[in-house]
């Protein structure tokens, strides 16, 4: 441990209304802890700037996954295995399941949350290009009201998300509207289990006739938050996948995602090899449509 | 003075113990008790018997009352409020079976159950799990006396006829995972290898299923063949 | 009564299983004696400078801590490995980051990260040396301009063997020196070809599971003067850490007493360093008249203790057409980072392993181990062969690629065999059958069938897969005259019960050293296994039967126990009428009459080799080690052209190593080194920023999952040696030796690449790929003609 635990504050207020009353009286004191599998982290390595802490994980009216008006609302507060285990999401968004299975371990998984894993907002989490992919929306609230925003415009920066020091991420929601898509998620990470993600793509897209419509990529690692890629979106968008076009669609696909791609070298890996990478799933992704 | 390399009782007093223990190979406990018993004849003061908490005599500074259920037993305690179960169970009940490997996370070695679900105890709370059953390496056994050889849980057994260990440092938060592992599987839990081979109703522990389902257990002496074979064993209700 | 020949060879519970699996055994951090307190260590920041000051800020009162200086130290401020030149707290100089330079103690653990953050020191910074090349132009700047300003050792300037920046040179050659120099000039004349190749191995940390950590006490006289310290802790070598500590305060032998408690994983990491870690804590405890633990962290742990010593070997070989080796030149130089620790024998070990299992006319091996500004590099189970032996293995397929042929027939061509000298001109008394080896492990492998098959497949897919092999040996116990040095001797005492118990100072640390000496007294004794303790290893207790190391426990100290028992066994027989073919309860009934008569009985039996073992250590040349471990391993690879990743599939191990004691145990130890070495392959890199280093978390530091690891097929064969307890010879290391040279072959076979660097990241195959102008890698015109590591030469036509 880094960090000197005396010198911290926790508290765990009773309900939601409480934490956000605390979170407005003195804006930017406090960091809220779910799981804490990540919080726990920057704690451990004195990496954290708050001194008090406010415990959200005991909030049961963030914790649910329902499905409403053709939308399945997730709170913020559900765990990667609650999402691992529910039959709704495997059935209706199946790479978010799959994203929240390579979270970590089980043991994180059990912990982690998914409203901790978008507000950590780090560029290599594992829910979020499935989330990208699928569109979703997020309510964010504060003692003063709700606020609700595409998810794509919740990250602004490296580590900064639209969260106002007084808000919570209460919910995410996505639109069931993906039961004829053809859907691809591949993370390359630095082994197989345990792992955080080198580069990761997530697609979704619809093929009629041989042609491309729909189509929604989200990546993580490829620039310094999670990402849509919408160039390449952009590029694919009526593209064809007939046998004499699609090594066309692949060249031109591969260099839009290179046009919108600005990976750095980090600890983990390289920017060259991050953004080649990411340039091979996409034709992965591509022919395996086309196959 | 007496010489501080006095080893205190003659070895021979534990003669008749030892050979019990030693009918079932258990010879070496003694040794590691008797050390501790020692230790108290070296230091300076003459104080004999097992460790006491780390911090057992000195209250908390800015400490908060809370109430742990661990392994059945409710248990009163006093802790900084941003201690990690981990440290609460080490330092503050003095259960030392739970190992402290990265405190990051990352491997594996402080598992407990949490309601019978596994958590890395170094990145939960102490508070966090106050009201919730939590079951360490020491509640598996029924009875968690060394002697008590025929008392081990079945994941425990498994791992002894297995071999599912070398150092043993991992060991416990390998055993506490093993029995999560199990249970999820009976309950038909899915995991990445349930995807990519497209088996999603209720897999059955394959080798690879296990592999990918404990690999948040570190193991550097490279034990894992033994260990999934433990597991496989343990998960068909076999020791063997 | 137990059948004989029954329990060597048989696989019993191990000793201390079941205080395992229960979660009670107790580690060093699960031990507190009362009053303790808590120790930490205060670290340089920078890779090299002078002390200008030191600073500590008011906000904490300083008074209710201990702090130890270089000049609290009593005796002398050095941590003794093999020479003088560590300090144990830096003394005004710094020469290399993480570097130790004061101790705290308090009696709260969490009151010393406030004091560490509030400890400044300044620095005069001096330039630093990071690599092996970067301290060779250090050297040759200092040798053509006299720019000394990168000579970081020997620090103070001292008289010591291997010159500025140098800790040690070794000269091997495999005859007379004049001679074998002749005989290469003549070799390079008339080869058919010559192949020069240049392979190259990282730093890898042991990652024990369990971080160092020790409780010291120390007691003093009437008249206040230290008397005797007392450490415990995770340790393999306890008699290394007494040896330090007499040096450290000055104490003679028995005032300085270490007990090794349950050692979480040590592989090597936990030989040298607890020297330094024991020596702190016991400053500590002088000091504050409390005893003191320490525990470092993960992160700490990483940073500051040892790893294994970074490598570069060059071959050039002298080769007929038809394969035959006809003279070579190997330079293997080892980081050996800030001080010299043991880095004189990790390389004597590099030398001795750098000819592989091969037949040399005439060979030179040169070697060096030069100083950077890295922490201290360290023991690591291999010790100094995984990286001599991954050049020869690699530089063998690179011959058979150039010549045209299989690695098979390259191989086969130079094997060492039965009644062969080895490099160092040590006959090969024992049977050594290379050939038929080779032939097994290909075999259980289906080596041929893979290499035909997946020649066709990889055409028409992006994943690669490919097969590769490496054959080796490793030596098991001190080399050359070094056992007779150690001079270890074991007791074994029969207690009130009628029941022996072994005293050594052999340590268990999960390799199983309990179980195996049990079994090997039980089996001699013709006793039930359950019925043999062990003394819990004490150096006030035990005798000193050597260091856990150099895979010698099985071999060398089972043998003593073997013995040990047999004189016991033979004084019952003469002095208490013990019968031939005797039960448990005659046994008992004549040791507890002995004892009666005598009061006490203990055999004890000091080293002798079985058979003369001769050694010149001038020359270098002799009998190298007491007997050899000889293996070939087959690994099996997938490279996805989409990722650059390569993952090994499957993996064959064979190996020959006398006699299995305990098949279980053994398995597991080849299991558990065959995995450490899929990671020292593909996964483990050190990151290094200014000698720190940077990824010291088991976040970064990427090391292999079960998930990440294949198959492990383990096959023994078994030629009794008579060095070891019925034939036994060592198996510790030997599996670290053939997994990254065999995976690396494998990927060349797999990609037509020849990769010569480890650890081989995927970012390391994409720009490899990439340079050999492929844009979007792995289609399927890979160029296995394009070599940038090697160059052939072709003398004659």
């Amino acid at each position: 441990m880094h960090s000197d635990v005396t010198q911290f504050d926790l508290a765990a207020p009773p309900s939601l209304q409480a934490v956000l009353k605390q979170l407005a009286a003195e804006p930017g004191k406090h960091a809220p802890i779910a799981g804490g599998t990540e919080m726990m982290v920057a704690l451990g390595a004195g990496r954290l700037q708050q001194r008090s802490l406010l415990s959200i994980q005991h909030l049961r009216e963030l914790r649910f996954i329902r499905v409403e008006d053709r939308l399945l609302h997730i709170g913020s507060g559900t765990t990667f295995t609650d999402i691992r285990r529910s039959a709704e999401i495997a059935k209706h968004l199946p790479l978010l399941v799959q994203s929240a299975s390579w979270t970590g371990s089980v043991a994180n998984q059990n912990r982690g949350t998914i409203g901790g894993n978008i507000c950590n907002a780090s560029p290599a989490a594992d829910t979020p290009p499935a989330l990208l992919a699928y569109g979703a929306t997020v309510t964010l609230v504060s003692a003063s009201g709700e606020r609700t925003m595409r998810y794509v415009d919740f990250h602004l920066g490296y580590k900064k998300t639209a969260l106002r020091p007084d808000e919570l991420l209460h919910s995410i929601h996505v639109p069931l509207v993906f039961g004829d898509h053809r859907q691809y998620i591949r993370k390359v990470g630095t082994r197989n289990a345990q792992a955080i993600s080198k580069i990761a793509l997530a697609a979704v897209a619809k093929v009629e006739e041989q042609r491309l419509a729909d189509v929604r990529l989200g990546a993580a690692s490829l620039t310094d938050r999670p990402v849509r890629c919408s160039a390449t979106e952009a590029v694919l968008s009526g593209a064809s996948l007939a046998s004499d076009a699609l090594e066309e669609t692949i060249r031109l696909a591969r260099a839009a995602l290179a046009g919108e791609t600005h990976a750095i070298d980090d600890i983990r890996s390289t920017a060259r090899y991050r953004g080649a990478v990411a340039g091979n799933l996409l034709e992965e992704f591509l022919r395996s449509l086309a196959g | 003075m007496s010489h501080p390399f006095d080893l205190g009782p003659e070895p021979d007093e534990f003669a008749e113990e030892e050979h019990q223990l030693a009918k079932s190979g258990l010879n070496l406990e003694l040794s590691r008790r008797r050390f501790v018993q020692a230790a108290g004849v070296l230091s300076a003061v003459a104080t004999v018997g097992l460790p006491g908490p780390l911090f057992g005599e000195k209250p908390a500074t800015s400490g908060q009352a809370v109430t742990l259920k661990v392994n059945g037993q409710t248990q009163a305690l006093n802790v900084d409020p941003r201690t990690s179960l981990l440290d609460a169970l080490r330092e503050k009940l003095d259960m030392t079976g739970t190992k402290k490997g990265c405190d990051h996370g990352q491997c594996g070695a402080c598992t407990v159950l949490i309601d019978g679900r596994r958590v890395n105890s170094c990145l939960t709370l102490a508070v966090a799990a106050e009201g919730a059953e939590i079951t360490t390496i020491e509640g598996l056994a029924k009875s968690a006396d060394p002697k008590d050889i025929s008392e081990l849980h079945p994941v425990q057994a498994a791992f002894l006829q297995h071999d599912g260990y070398q150092c043993g440092y991992c060991t416990p938060g390998q055993i506490c995972s093993a029995v999560a592992a199990i249970e999820e599987q009976k309950q038909g839990a899915l995991s990445i290898v349930s995807f990519h081979t497209g088996n999603t109703d209720h897999p059955d522990l394959s080798d690879d299923e296990i592999r990918e389902r404990m690999s948040g257990n570190i193991c550097r002496c490279g034990a894992y063949p033994n260990i999934v074979a433990a597991v496989r064993a343990a998960s068909k209700g076999a020791t063997v | 009564m137990p059948q004989r020949n029954a329990i060597l060879g048989a696989s019993p519970i191990r000793k201390e299983g079941r205080a395992k699996v229960l979660g009670a055994a107790q580690y060093t951090d699960d031990l507190a004696l009362p009053d303790m307190w808590h120790g930490a260590t205060v670290r340089s920041t920078v890779a090299r400078g002078y002390i200008r000051n030191i600073t500590f800020a008011h906000e904490v009162n300083w008074d209710e801590f201990c702090i130890v200086r270089a000049s609290d130290i009593p005796g002398k401020n050095v941590i003794v490995h093999l020479m003088q030149d560590h300090p144990c707290l830096a003394n005004g100089y710094v020469n290399h980051p993480d570097e130790p330079i004061l101790l705290i103690a308090h009696p709260e653990k969490a009151a010393l990260l406030r004091a560490l953050k509030n400890i400044h020191i300044d620095y005069d910074e001096l330039p630093g040396v990071f690599t092996i090349e970067e301290s060779e132009a250090a050297v040759k700047a200092l040798v053509e301009k006299n720019d000394d300003s990168r000579i970081i050792w020997p620090t103070p300037k001292a008289d010591y063997e291997g010159g500025p920046n140098c800790f040690k040179t070794y000269e091997m050659y495999s005859g007379d020196a004049e001679k074998t120099e002749t005989g290469l000039e003549a070799a390079f004349e008339t080869a058919d070809f010559i192949v020069e190749g240049e392979y190259a191995t990282g730093a890898q940390e042991q990652l024990y599971i369990e971080n160092n950590g020790v409780i010291a006490e120390c007691f003093y006289t009437q008249q206040g003067e230290v008397e005797s310290v007392c450490v415990r802790g995770s340790m393999q070598c306890p008699f290394y850490l007494v040896h330090a500590l007499t040096l450290v305060f000055g104490l003679p032998d028995d005032k300085c007493r270490v007990i090794q408690v349950e050692t979480g994983g040590a592989f090597g990491g936990k030989e040298d360093f607890p020297s330094v870690i024991g020596s702190h804590a016991a400053l500590l405890a002088m000091k504050s008249k409390h005893p003191v633990k320490i525990i470092y962290d993960r992160a700490e742990d990483m940073a500051g203790t040892t790893k294994r010593h970074p490598s570069r070997t060059r071959h050039r070989t002298a080769v007929r057409k038809d394969g035959t080796l006809l003279g070579g030149t190997i330079e293997v130089t080892l980081d050996g980072g800030a001080y010299a620790t043991l880095s004189s024998t990790v390389l004597s070990r590099a030398t001795i392993h750098a000819s592989g299992p091969y037949k040399w006319p005439h060979l030179r091996v040169r070697s060096k181990a030069m100083a950077t500004n890295l922490p201290p590099h360290g023991a690591f189970r291999g010790f100094g062969a995984p990286q001599s032996l991954f050049g020869v293995e690699r530089h063998m397929d690179r011959i058979a690629h150039t010549l045209g042929l299989t690695p098979e027939e390259v191989r086969r061509k130079n094997f060492l065999g039965t009644g062969d000298t080895t490099a160092t001109g040590q006959p090969l008394v024992d049977k050594v059958d290379m050939q038929h080896m080779l032939t097994r492990a290909l075999n259980e492998a289906g080596y041929h069938e893979k290499v035909a098959r997946f020649a066709e497949e990889n055409k028409h897919s992006l994943i690669k897969r490919g097969v590769g092999f490496a054959a080796f040996m490793h030596g098991t116990g001190f080399t050359g005259s070094g056992e007779r040095r150690l001079n270890s001797l074991v007791y074994l005492d029969v207690l009130e019960d009628g029941l022996p118990q072994i005293l050594v100072s052999s340590t268990e640390f999960g390799q199983g050293t309990n179980t195996i000496l049990s079994q090997v007294a039980a089996q001699t004794l013709n006793l039930p296994y359950e019925d043999i303790r062990l003394a819990q290893p004490d150096t006030s207790v035990v005798p000193n039967s050597g260091p856990t190391v150099a895979s010698r426990t099985a071999m060398i100290v089972g043998k003593l126990v073997e013995r040990a028992s047999l004189q016991m066994l033979e004084t019952l027989r003469l002095q208490v009428h013990l019968p031939a073919d005797h039960t448990r309860e005659e046994f008992i009934a004549a040791a507890k009459a002995y004892r009666a008569q005598y009061g006490t009985l203990r055999a004890s039996a000091r080293y002798e080799p079985p058979a003369p073992i001769f050694w010149d250590d001038e020359k270098y040349r002799g009998d190298a080690y007491p007997g050899y471990a000889w293996a070939v391993y087959v690994a099996e690879v997938a490279v996805d052209m989409r990722t650059y990743m390569a993952t090994c599939t499957r993996f064959d191990a064979l190996q020959e190593v006398g006699k299995v004691m305990h098949p279980v145990l053994a398995k597991g130890q080849v299991e558990g080194g065959v995995a450490q070495g899929i990671g020292y392959a593909l996964y483990e890199k050190c990151v290094w920023k200014d000698g720190h280093l940077a990824n010291n978390q088991m976040t970064n530091y990427i090391m292999p999952t079960s998930a990440d690891l294949p198959p492990i097929h383990v096959h023994f064969e078994e030629v009794p040696s008579i060095h070891g307890p019925m034939g036994a010879k060592g198996i510790g290391e030997l599996p670290m030796d053939g997994p990254a040279p065999a995976i690396m072959n494998a990927i060349e076979n797999a990609t037509g690449i020849s990769f010569c660097t480890i650890p081989l990241l995927p970012e390391d195959i994409f720009e490899r790929v990439q340079s050999l102008g492929h844009p979007h890698g792995g289609t399927e015109d890979l160029d296995p003609s394009v070599d940038r590591d090697t160059r052939v030469e072709e003398v004659s036509a």
